[in-house]
């Protein structure tokens, strides 16, 4: 089970939240104006990568906020924490197994 | 009671103390700290059980949480538990444990023809015996294998006892209570570091409890038991005995599986949590698990009598139980000469140390020679004699390269035990669940740990650290670098301990001992897997047939998944692989390991979430005058809703009906408390809004209400309920009940993640509201008595909402219906929810009020066409598909789900679209979920029951709901049909098991279908 | 002691610990507003006093649940000014004055408890106060029942079921925190050292609380060897 450091409440068990999966995946500003490859490219598809990913979570049992975090699909290794609307540079490569684990 | 293989004295057993217990139903006597394993041992008995496939006698292994063999039945009915490791179950008065898989006795098992029949039972056996013919698999294969498979009985009584769990947390976790995991525990907490300290025996020490080693001068148990006091003394150590960590997670995220009463006698079930679960989050973890040791693969390595050589010691020193009077000793490295020289001094005979080396390590030699025992260098055992007991060793020696020998005839030792020693193999399970990467040290021939993977490091014999002084040290310096780094640094350098060195020396990598005749021929058997009775012959077999890769090796020969997960057989039967295949281990590599560490039974991982407690249940204020009235309840989410009240002696069917007409004809009241409630504030309240729901609200006016609809992105309904407007930039909304989490979640994401501009505060009231719907025509007449605010028509029109006082009490009144009828629901503060509850029923009686439940809702609503979501719906259905088109504006640019209705899928004609069925006979009730076909005049369709199965038929659609009407007196169900809306009046047919119903569509609106009784 | 304020308590002697519902004293109004329909004597209180462990259910407080900006000077300073009282900035922290409690929420969301039936007037003068900021006060008075837990096997008591840490290190008197209790979500509050633990779980979830309170406080002593 993971350790999440909500960035208000502090280090939760994972059971503390729920995961809105990929993060920085912007509601089309103007959806009558996407087209339907573009919109249906929202809808359904998902990078999914091997190695780090940025996901959005919800202290839902605490605070109710919502977040992004960058963590490896890999080691489950969880190397960046941010607030909403926040967007860091990106980690370096965080699958390898000899990087140590836990939190950041 | 004698005991007569119990020395003379020693060990850490109360002598004085006598445990009286039986076996196979003869009772014994042991001591109290006695083990199963021990006691039976020291009464002789080492015939414990039968194996798995051969059913082959089997003895005694080893001393540990390793054991492969030695497993019984524990006690009966409720009590009953099966697989349990002898060398593990510590002895308490009147237990009481049967042999394993074993008809009609353990002496007498009629199994064993199995091994007669052994050729038929050779690796892979499952997937060569039960292939064909296809039809025997269900009726012969899988009940055959059911019962041949699995050791002990599954118990059939419920669980007497109860288990619970605790949550702890810690700076610093040490796992093993030896003198690393002491040495490390003892470090951390001298920083002020959290420390706790889990170990899976009953008293700490580990390894030093059956060995003679000193440290610091003195013996070494006085260390330990000094360490324990300074530990205890420390409020911030907490130590977990008979307690073992099962499970390393991510994130230092451990579980432990503790047994509090296990040692107990059993009269106390069900007081006290018999077993408890540690879920455990530390900042570091030191694991310092220790080693377990390897057999030798040696012709008829299992009978009872052969086992483990540290074992053998550990029954001799801590138990004071020999397990033999005349005990061969046979190695391939150093270690054993200790257990042959302690067996010796406890009054054993050693007829001889069959070395496998040329050359033992450094004074080994004299020390044996000083105690008169015969070293037989590179001597080799090539078979044993007996079956039910060791009677007898046959050893050989060994030319100097290879496999050949330089005896022509084999000696034969007379003995009744055998004590082996294949090398040691750290316990790296738990580093290895943690993603941990192991290195295979050939040296030492064994994996230990490389890369760590989490906060953690591995200490002492589990690190390949085999002797004592490094034990300490490494425990020692990784406790304190495990508090430093949880922000502990330590005050004072403490100084590791000087003990009393032993050197680990050379092992030599034997995996298959040389045997008289090649492994696979003759009847001698070189067992790897004493569990799964997995021979040196199979593993070779399945090497022939081309599984040369580890994993499919194990799930090939079974190698290793039995309970004991291959703690014994892993590192020989990948040692032997490697031989065959000419490769080293470190090239074929290891199976994983996983987590459990050892069984784990399931009451523990239930812990308290069982009866009464397996799962919340919600109640909303009225709960107890429902109960009181005689309600059923139905589950919704966590929630009971009263389902139906029937009166003494009547059916559900006569109650709902009667429930409805109250409701139609006078008045009834609904618990509608559970429904989702949103307190929605904020200037851009009305934006925010009208980007979530498929209407508009921008005109909505203060104190009206509006049924609406939630879609998702794509345009699949997701929710409903009433939005009402209760202040310029205030709202009050409904969901329905088991979406009420899921709602306001999902409003929160998009408030806080899409458009965080918006000034608008969600907050969840739930909880805050009783609502009563009261419900009927003469709904007006009863709240007319309550209230001075004007009910009628014109003051109070349809989809009005207004603040009020009834009954005394600050409420807010509701003009909506669900029922079709004239409804107001009538909303107070939870805590006064029930004297609203009342008041009403009072005010009611003159009318007749009738308290309805969810199942006359249903059909009332049904009645009227009204979705429920859920049930309607399935995330495939559009408001379109509802025919809900008109609740999707047009006008709005943008809402949640507008996108999707023009996209090619969604904007398809022959969507399955909500439609009424009415079948063609009145009296027949649809089931829910009935498959609909066009009508068929297929007998296959038409005549249901077991008549052959049909071609395949298109399906066009299914039944959502359905109910009998007491309203219209007939059936009638909602479906979602394939261009339905388009096909009114035309029949198709539901073909059931029972036969075809033929039905009518309709409009899903079934009763007063311009709303002039809500309206009235 | 026993828990419970204002010597308004009703026990219930249950295997050997000491659970108390509600009060004699209390008027039959507030005995409605309890979750758990269950009364005892006041002898029965007497005889609690002085055991290790005690659990009660108070009438509900008066409460409000405030959402408004920090950043907002206008909102902060008027809103403390209504209440009397500060806001706590630090998550998961409380403030306290006079008989008023506030409590830390979230970043933006804190929840004002009061007397019962305080909560009334308590909105309506932050109404007045905050008309033209952009802020929610919502009475939630119902929302949640208000459990009390004392007793020095408390925490042993609670980590049975809560994955927080509540280490005397890492959680002390003045924290609150929504977490997990067994099966529901939970908002705690730590009184004081004894220690006080005040739980306000959603009011529906109280009966299951209770009884899982009850089950986990029959068996609250440990069998560690550093067991005091």
């Amino acid at each position: 089970m993971l350790l999440i450091t909500c960035p208000w409440c502090g280090p939760r068990d994972e059971i503390e939240f729920t995961c809105g999966g990929e993060a920085h995946r912007a509601r089309p500003q103007d959806p009558a104006a996407t087209d339907d490859a573009a919109f249906a490219d929202f809808l359904f598809m998902r990078t999914n990568p091997k190695g780090l990913q940025r996901e959005r979570w919800c202290h839902s049992q605490g605070c109710r906020r919502w977040f992004n975090l960058e963590r490896s699909t890999i080691t489950h290794e969880i190397t960046r924490i941010y607030k909403m609307g926040e967007q860091p540079e990106a980690s370096a490569d965080a699958t390898s197994p000899a990087r140590q684990g836990g939190q950041p | 009671m004698k005991q007569p293989f119990r020395t003379a004295q020693g060990g850490r057993i109360d002598r004085s103390r006598p445990v009286f217990f039986t076996f196979n139903g003869r009772q014994y006597a042991g001591h109290a700290g006695d083990t199963l394993a021990s006691a039976l041992l020291a009464n002789g008995v080492h015939l414990v059980g039968r194996s798995f496939k051969y059913h082959r006698p089997r003895g005694i292994l080893s001393a540990g949480c390793e054991e492969p063999s030695a497993l019984v039945q524990l006690e009966k009915g409720g009590l009953t538990e099966p697989n349990m490791r002898a060398p593990v179950v510590e002895l308490y008065d009147d237990l009481a444990a049967t042999s394993q898989n074993a008809w009609p006795s353990v002496e007498h098992d009629i199994g064993a023809v199995n091994g007669l029949l052994s050729k038929l039972f050779v690796a892979g056996f499952y997937y060569k015996t039960f292939m064909s013919p296809k039809s025997f698999w269900m009726k012969v294969y899988e009940p055959f294998i059911r019962r041949a498979a699995g050791l002990g009985k599954a118990p059939t009584e419920g669980d007497l006892d109860i288990y619970d769990k605790m949550h702890a947390h810690c700076d610093v976790l040490v796992v093993g209570g030896g003198p690393a995991g002491l040495a490390a525990a003892r470090a951390a907490a001298a920083s002020g570091a959290r420390v706790i300290l889990i170990d899976e025996q009953n008293e700490l020490g580990g390894a030093l409890l059956s060995a003679d080693e000193l440290i610091d001068g003195n013996p070494a148990l006085d260390w330990v038991a000094g360490i324990q006091a300074e530990l205890l003394a420390n409020p911030e150590v907490r130590i977990l005995t008979r307690t073992t960590v099962t499970g390393y997670y991510d994130h230092n995220y451990l579980i432990a599986a503790q047994r509090r009463t296990d040692h107990l006698p059993r009269r106390a079930a069900g007081k006290t949590a018999r077993q408890r679960l540690w879920k455990i989050r530390a900042a570091r973890v030191v694991l310092a698990t220790g080693a377990h040791e390897r057999p030798l693969v040696f012709a008829d390595n299992d009978r009872p009598g052969v086992m483990l050589a540290a074992a053998a010691r550990t029954y001799a020193n801590r138990y004071g139980a020999l397990v033999g009077k005349k005990v061969v000793v046979f190695t391939n490295n150093d270690s054993a000469y200790e257990a042959a020289f302690d067996l010796k001094i406890a009054g054993a005979a050693i007829p001889a140390i069959v070395d496998l080396r040329p050359e033992a390590g450094q004074g080994l030699l004299e020390r044996a020679r000083n105690l008169g025992i015969p070293v037989i260098a590179q001597g080799a055992i090539v078979g044993v004699k007996g079956t039910k007991r060791v009677a007898g060793a046959l050893v050989m020696r060994l030319a100097e390269a290879g496999e050949a020998f330089a005896d022509t005839q084999p000696a034969e030792l007379e003995c009744d035990a055998i004590a082996m020693s294949g090398g040691w193999s750290p316990a790296v399970h738990l580093f290895s669940q943690s993603q941990g990467k192991l290195r295979f040290d050939d040296a030492k021939a064994c994996f230990v740990p490389d890369v760590a993977a989490q906060h953690q490091a591995s200490v002492g014999a589990c690190n390949g650290s085999f002797e004592l002084g490094a034990c300490l040290a490494e425990g020692l310096d990784a406790g304190a670098a495990a508090a430093e780094a949880a922000g502990f640094p330590a005050t004072a350098k403490l100084v590791a301990p000087v003990a009393q060195s032993r050197a680990f020396g050379t092992i030599k990598q034997t995996w298959v001992v040389p045997s008289l005749r090649p492994v696979g021929h003759g009847k001698a058997k070189h067992f790897i897997d004493f569990q799964n009775d997995v021979t040196a012959a199979d593993v070779a077999l399945a090497h022939r047939e081309g599984y040369k890769h580890v994993e499919h090796l194990k799930r090939y020969t079974t190698m290793g998944m039995a309970t004991d997960q291959g703690k014994t057989s892993n590192v020989n039967a990948l040692g032997y692989l490697s031989t065959m295949l000419g490769t080293s281990i470190p090239e074929i590599g290891t199976t994983t390991f996983r987590a459990p560490y050892t069984p784990v039974t399931f009451g523990t991982l239930a812990g308290r979430d069982v009866g009464h407690l397996a799962d919340p249940e919600r109640h909303t204020p009225i709960h107890a005058w429902h109960v009181a009235r005689g309600a059923l309840f139905e589950d919704v989410g966590q929630w009971k809703r009263a389902w139906y009240y029937p009166r003494p002696g009547e059916t559900m069917e006569a109650a709902v009906s009667r429930e409805c007409r109250a409701v139609r004809e006078s008045v009834g009241v609904l618990d509608a408390s559970t429904l989702g409630k949103i307190d929605v504030q904020g200037q851009d309240a009305v934006t925010f809004l009208n980007l979530l729901y498929t209407s508009a609200f921008s005109k909505l006016e203060i104190g009206k209400a509006r049924y609406a609809l939630l879609c998702k992105e794509d345009g699949m309904v997701m929710d409903d309920g009433i939005v009402a407007r209760v202040g310029p930039s205030r709202f009050y909304l409904t969901t329905t009940t088991g979406g009420a989490a899921k709602v306001l979640d999902w409003m929160e994401d998009y408030l806080q993640t899409e458009w965080p501009h918006l000034k608008v505060y969600l907050t969840s009231i739930t909880e805050q509201w009783t609502v009563a719907q009261v419900a009927g025509p003469k709904a007006r007449a009863v709240l007319e008595k309550l209230t001075d605010t004007k009910l009628d028509k014109e003051s109070f029109p349809f989809m009005a909402v207004k603040d009020a006082t009834v009954a005394g009490l600050k409420a807010r009144i509701f003009r909506v219906s669900f029922t079709g009828e004239l409804s107001f629901e009538v909303a107070v503060p939870a805590h006064q929810g029930k004297q609203l509850w009342e008041a009403i029923f009072a005010a009611g009686d003159e009318f007749g009020i009738t308290p309805f439940g969810t199942e006359a809702m249903h059909v009332l609503r049904a009645e009227k066409g009204f979705i429920i979501v859920g049930q309607e719906t399935d995330a495939t259905v559009t408001p379109q598909d509802l025919g809900m088109g008109g609740m999707v504006s047009r006008l709005k640019p943008d809402f949640v789900g507008k996108r999707a209705y023009t996209r090619a899928d969604t904007a398809r004609v022959d969507r399955k679209q909500l439609v009424g069925l009415l079948t063609d006979e009145p009296q027949t009730v649809l089931p829910e979920g009935a498959q609909l076909v066009e009508v068929s005049d297929d007998p296959a369709l038409t005549k249901g029951g077991t008549s052959p199965l049909p071609a395949p038929v298109p399906m066009i659609g299914h039944v959502t709901s359905s109910y009998w009407s007491p309203t219209l007196g007939r059936s009638i169900a909602l479906a979602l049909v394939k261009g339905g809306s388009a096909r009114h009046g035309q029949v198709i047919m539901a073909p059931l098991t029972t036969g075809a119903v033929r039905c009518t569509i309709t409009g899903p609106v079934f009763y007063d279908a311009e709303g002039k009784r809500a309206n009235g | 002691m026993p828990a419970g304020t204002g010597g308004s308590s009703i026990f219930l002697a249950l295997d050997g610990a000491w659970f108390l519902i509600g009060d004699d004293l209390m008027s039959e109004l507030d005995r409605a507003a309890c979750t758990v329909p269950l009364g005892l004597s006041a002898k029965a209180f007497a005889e609690a006093a002085g055991t290790r462990l005690a659990l009660a259910e108070l009438v509900p407080p008066g409460a409000l649940n405030l959402r408004g900006d920090l950043a907002d000077h206008g909102f902060v300073s008027k809103a403390c000014a209504v209440l009397g009282c500060e806001l706590p900035r630090a998550p998961n922290s409380v403030q306290s004055a006079g008989e008023l409690t506030v409590l830390w929420l979230g970043p933006d969301e804190w929840l004002v408890l009061t007397a019962p039936g305080g909560e009334i007037s308590l909105a309506e003068r932050l109404e007045e106060a905050l008309l033209e900021t952009h802020v929610a006060v919502t009475d939630v008075s119902g929302n949640r029942a208000h459990l009390r837990l004392k007793g020095a096997a408390a925490r042993e008591v609670l980590a049975k079921g809560c994955p927080l840490d509540l280490h005397p290190r890492m959680f002390k008197p003045g924290s609150c925190a929504q977490t997990v209790l067994a099966r529901t979500s939970m908002l705690l509050h730590l009184l004081d050292d004894a220690p006080t633990f005040d739980l306000f779980p959603r009011r529906s979830f109280a009966p299951y609380v209770v009884a899982w309170l009850v089950d986990a406080m029959r068996d609250h002593e440990g069998v560690f060897l550093n067991a005091a």
